[in-house]
């Protein structure tokens, strides 16, 4: 078993840090066994093995969605400029450009709050403590 | 606008986004109770009760041959804390003061965090069963040496072993308790977090100020159940020429599913 997804000494890492990184390599676990489903579907020509897989692939839409609503959970920053991006209509970059400007140049947050419902999106705090 | 009303409060976005930084800030370091417990939500203002999937009978019926049962739940509760900052202070953090006074928002902080702390713990009245307060097990004295606490705190372990109740565990601890763990060395210079840290098979240390001596707790999930309905929040009350007036507010509820899965430490 590898521990690659720390870049820096896991033991001056604080525990929310390395949980913080684990559910970001799991994040990109997932995507990557979402890619590779893909791949495999797009050469199967048995029926069976296919709904196996397409199966097997929303599992992994499952998994990588919830990796990502607890990181945004988790990071404010992060939450605000994927509010800005996500499930949005029109130019992906432009919105991308938009919601960067307005969560880390001072715009965004202010009296709507950083957080759809107006809290300060602490949540919990598992993994802290020393 | 929503019913915190924050953009009705005579403050910049540059002002309440320092504001939200300085609050969640001064939240994260107190709110012991949530790095040991499991959190759901937060399911809005509008969450009143959490579904208990109990019943209690009701006795009569409103027809003749039919029974009627009525659902038990357990209603949320408010927490809040008032706080005025003053107008010139924010004034002065537009113009780039570095300084700003914002010890009110900072007690009211801990204040808020104290309460959910002690509510999770101890409980609050007919409101909230605490942890502690629900423990089945004897309360051991933790004892005023921080010597004595790898013992106290090993023989909690074991009685929830004894209960068959599985690791890795948290130990909570008040204020006093915190201080001496973290400044006490063993014989040897071995650090007193670390042997406690093995006795609870790798688990954090927590301070969590409002807890009464020290309390261990499974982190194997499912037994201490805190549910979120608001989660803390920042809102606007009132404001005159000199000071404007906040609040913090968050509404839950919490249920220990698992008495058995802590013990209690007495200071």
């Amino acid at each position: 078993m590898g521990f690659d997804q720390y870049h820096e000494p896991p033991d001056e890492l604080p525990p929310a840090t390395r949980t913080f990184a684990r559910l970001c390599a799991s994040l990109t676990e997932e995507a990557e066994a979402i890619g590779w489903y893909e791949q495999r579907i797009a050469v199967e020509t048995d029926a069976e093995a296919l709904a196996v897989m397409r199966d097997a692939q929303g599992e992994e839409f499952k998994h990588f969605s919830m990796d990502l609503e607890y990181l945004l959970r988790r990071m404010p920053p992060w939450r605000e400029i994927a509010q800005g991006i996500l499930f949005q209509t029109g130019d992906i970059v432009e919105h991308g450009e938009e919601a960067e400007a307005e969560a880390l140049d001072g715009g965004g947050g202010g009296a709507e709050g950083a957080f759809e419902d107006g809290s300060l999106g602490i949540g919990s705090l598992r993994g802290g403590g020393l | 606008m929503n019913h915190l009303l924050r953009s009705q409060a005579p403050i910049s976005d540059a002002g309440w986004r320092m504001l939200d930084e300085e609050a969640r800030e001064r939240l994260s370091a107190a709110l012991g109770a949530r790095k040991l417990v499991d959190y759901s939500g937060p399911n809005g203002w509008t969450y009143s009760a959490t579904n208990l999937g109990r019943t209690r009978p009701v006795d009569s019926s409103p027809s003749e041959g039919v029974i009627g049962r009525q659902r038990v739940v357990l209603p949320v509760v408010e927490l809040r804390a008032d706080f005025a900052l003053s107008r010139e202070e924010l004034r002065d953090a537009d113009r780039g003061a570095e300084d700003a006074d914002l010890e009110p928002l900072d007690d009211a902080a801990h204040q808020i965090a104290l309460a959910e702390n002690v509510a999770v713990f101890h409980g609050w009245g007919e409101a909230i069963g605490g942890i502690a307060s629900a423990s089945p097990h004897d309360a051991a004295s933790l004892g005023d040496s921080a010597e004595q606490y790898p013992r106290q705190v090993a023989g909690a372990v074991e009685q929830l072993l004894c209960s068959g109740v599985t690791g890795p565990y948290g130990l909570a601890l008040g204020r006093e308790q915190y201080r001496r763990v973290v400044e006490t060395a063993e014989h040897g210079g071995y650090p007193l977090l670390d042997h406690l840290r093995r006795i609870l098979e790798g688990g954090p240390i927590v301070w969590t100020p409002g807890v009464k001596g020290a309390v261990v707790v499974s982190l194997r999930g499912g037994d201490f159940l805190f549910e979120s309905g608001q989660d803390l929040s920042l809102g606007y009350d009132s404001h005159d020429a000199e000071v404007v007036r906040l609040y913090l507010e968050e509404s839950f509820s919490f249920r220990v599913a698992t008495p058995e899965a802590a013990v209690a430490l007495s200071a």
